[in-house]
């Protein structure tokens, strides 16, 4: 059969309404859910609309189509922002956002990769994505296959040890179909990452282990997808893009806050949220944002 | 008065022409075979590759073997990224640094996220984990992993495999390839006895009666299965002991096992690893609760090892016939008593 990946969208205003849409649906998630991480999935919100509704080559019809883009979240905390945004592209029912983290869910707390169409990998233990993500690049590009791999990353998790033997591998490789996206927020659960572990200079860092190294803002879609672009142009190495976001974006109480990272607004702060986020999608409508 | 089983089809003069060979040959031949037969077929190297053996694959198959450097941790989660692009992979290093090292790396993106995998979904990472055990010798504790197989059986949908020799090792090895999800094979450095042939059956969750007998049941794995038979050999004019290869250590023949106690009535179980965790702690947990009978434990009792000869760390950590012999004699009396 004949699977072709769904038609990317290039509407600017259309991937911003989504993103806000997601923000919407991570919040109304987190507020269900009772428990869960906050600040990372609203940061990232812009990456993964960029991601599935223009980057990817996929089709949520045929989640194990051979061919398509794989995308590996490696900070798995996160994943409110990809449930919300499978669930966006149609991966599964909206309304199952609800059961995020409840017992009998296909939304587990940190993804399992067979619990839900849609998802790569199981994570949640940092520092191990990386290494999948590479792994599935090699081997594609062992079998001349034109699908690209793309990997999220915490910026708290180049901490971790594995996280370097995985880019010293994928630099010795070339594995120019991969392509790495940091989650730059400058926040972890104890606080400030420069003051936890100062992680600076990473661009530097990268480029030591032979990557090709791009600085984006996360929050300007189209910066997102030219980077996602660049990185395909790039034959010699694996590319590194440096998502710089504000944890939190779009709620005003939780950007730049560490003490968002991992705890969900109460019901009460959900519904300021979801107000302010309203305000923002009208601001997009009207093309004043 | 119990003999070698026929069915069981080993070497003929299994106990005075001794026949020498490294378990780490069979998984090399084994790699070799599986990459002939299965082209998804890879295998990943921690900067080992002629101690594990995996070598003899590299030379055959150069485009199949990915050498990844010292980073254990980073070899487990490439290898589930493989698999899940299609490969059936094998990861070789040392056991006391695979999985000695990585060893939520392999919970986490193998086991685990190999859990509830659709068919020809699954997570195919197979790992060697070569050198285990006191019999490596003059390396010392750091290098003889001991724990290796309690940390892998308690993965749930993990298999663990321990081969008797090197004949037993290559049909593991091949087994695993085509075997869904995830498999560890462990095997030690030293030369041991030869016992099996070609047509001694091995089928992975099955365990195979060497020897017939009815006073007790010897329960051994790896270089332990012939310190056993040569046990039983020893006591056969005394106490006819059964022998059973119990190569699986997980998914566990209960089966058999429970056939087998029903038998004999008192158990002695032998292996070159802690005795707990292992499979004396398989045996036990599952004798225990369907058919409880005195079970004596032959293994190294919870101490971490040391420099020496291999046959005198044997002695001196209670792993030989001798050792096994003592053991049975009390089980038998213990046996008597209840």
């Amino acid at each position: 059969m004949d699977i072709h990946p769904i038609v990317k969208i290039t509407d600017i205003k259309k991937l911003k309404l989504l993103a806000n849409l997601i923000r919407q649906d991570i919040i109304a998630s987190l507020v269900a859910a009772g428990s869960g991480h906050s600040a990372g999935p609203l940061g990232m919100a812009d990456v993964f609309t960029a991601l599935y509704f223009n980057v990817l080559r996929h089709n949520p019809k045929f989640p194990f189509w051979e061919e398509r883009d794989r995308f590996v979240l490696s900070n798995g905390h996160i994943c409110p922002g990809l449930y919300a945004t499978l669930a966006n592209a149609n991966y599964f029912p909206k309304k199952e956002l609800l059961t995020l983290r409840k017992f009998g869910t296909r939304l587990q707390g940190h993804p399992h990769r067979t619990a839900l169409p849609g998802l790569e990998t199981t994570s949640g233990p940092l520092g191990s994505g990386l290494s999948q993500a590479a792994g599935m690049a090699y081997a594609l590009q062992m079998d001349k296959k034109k699908s690209r791999v793309y990997c999220m990353m915490s910026d708290g998790e180049q901490e971790a040890g594995q996280t370097w033997e995985a880019a010293m591998f994928a630099g010795k490789n070339k594995l120019r179909n991969l392509t790495g996206i940091l989650d730059r927020n400058n926040i972890q659960i104890d606080g400030h990452t420069e003051e936890i572990m100062p992680l600076e200079p990473l661009k530097e860092k990268y480029e030591a282990f032979n990557w090709h190294v791009i600085e984006v803002d996360a929050h300007n879609i189209q910066h997102v997808i030219n980077a996602c672009e660049e990185a395909q142009t790039i034959y010699e190495k694996p590319t590194l893009i440096i998502a710089h976001n504000i944890p939190g974006k779009g709620v005003s109480f939780m950007e730049n806050d560490f003490e968002w990272h991992g705890k969900p607004p109460t019901a009460e702060q959900g519904k300021i949220a979801l107000a302010e986020l309203e305000v923002f999608r009208k601001k997009i409508e009207k093309g004043v944002d | 008065m119990g003999t070698i089983n026929p069915q069981a089809y080993l070497r003929e003069k299994l106990y005075t022409e001794i026949k020498k060979a490294k378990t780490r040959d069979g998984y090399g031949k084994g790699l070799v075979k599986a990459g002939e037969k299965f082209s998804n077929v890879i295998v990943l190297c921690a900067d080992l590759s002629e101690s594990t053996r995996s070598q003899w694959f590299q030379r055959k198959f150069p485009d199949r073997y990915v050498q990844v450097g010292v980073a254990e941790q980073n070899m487990a989660s490439l290898a589930s990224g493989m698999s899940a692009a299609g490969k059936v992979v094998f990861i070789s290093s040392y056991a006391a640094f695979s999985p000695g090292r990585n060893n939520e790396q392999i919970r986490t993106t193998i086991s685990y996220n190999n859990w509830h995998s659709p068919p020809g979904k699954e997570i195919n990472v197979k790992m060697g984990g070569a050198h285990a055990g006191i019999s490596v010798g003059p390396d010392g504790a750091t290098h003889q992993a001991l724990e290796d197989v309690g940390l892998m059986r308690l993965q749930p949908g993990m298999k663990v495999i321990v081969p008797c020799d090197d004949g037993e090792c290559e049909k593991a090895t091949f087994a695993a390839a085509e075997t869904p999800g995830p498999v560890y094979i462990r095997f030690g450095r030293a030369e041991y006895p030869s016992i099996t042939t070609e047509k001694t059956p091995f089928q992975i969750g099955k365990i195979t009666e060497f020897r017939t007998g009815k006073d007790c049941t010897i329960i051994a794995n790896g270089p332990l299965v012939y310190e056993a038979l040569v046990a039983a050999k020893k006591l056969e004019k005394k106490i006819d002991c059964q022998v059973l290869n119990c190569h699986t250590v997980k998914p566990l023949d209960e089966k058999t096992l429970l056939e087998a106690v029903k038998k004999t009535g008192c158990v002695v179980t032998a292996e070159e690893h802690q005795w707990q965790g292992g499979l004396a702690g398989a045996v036990c947990e599952y004798v225990s609760g369907a058919y409880p009978v005195p079970i004596l434990r032959v293994g190294v009792k919870d101490r971490f090892g040391e420099s020496g000869e291999p046959d005198e760390l044997m002695k001196v950590f209670g792993l030989t016939a001798e050792d096994i012999i003592k053991a049975v004699k009390e089980a038998v009396a213990m046996k008597k008593k209840i």
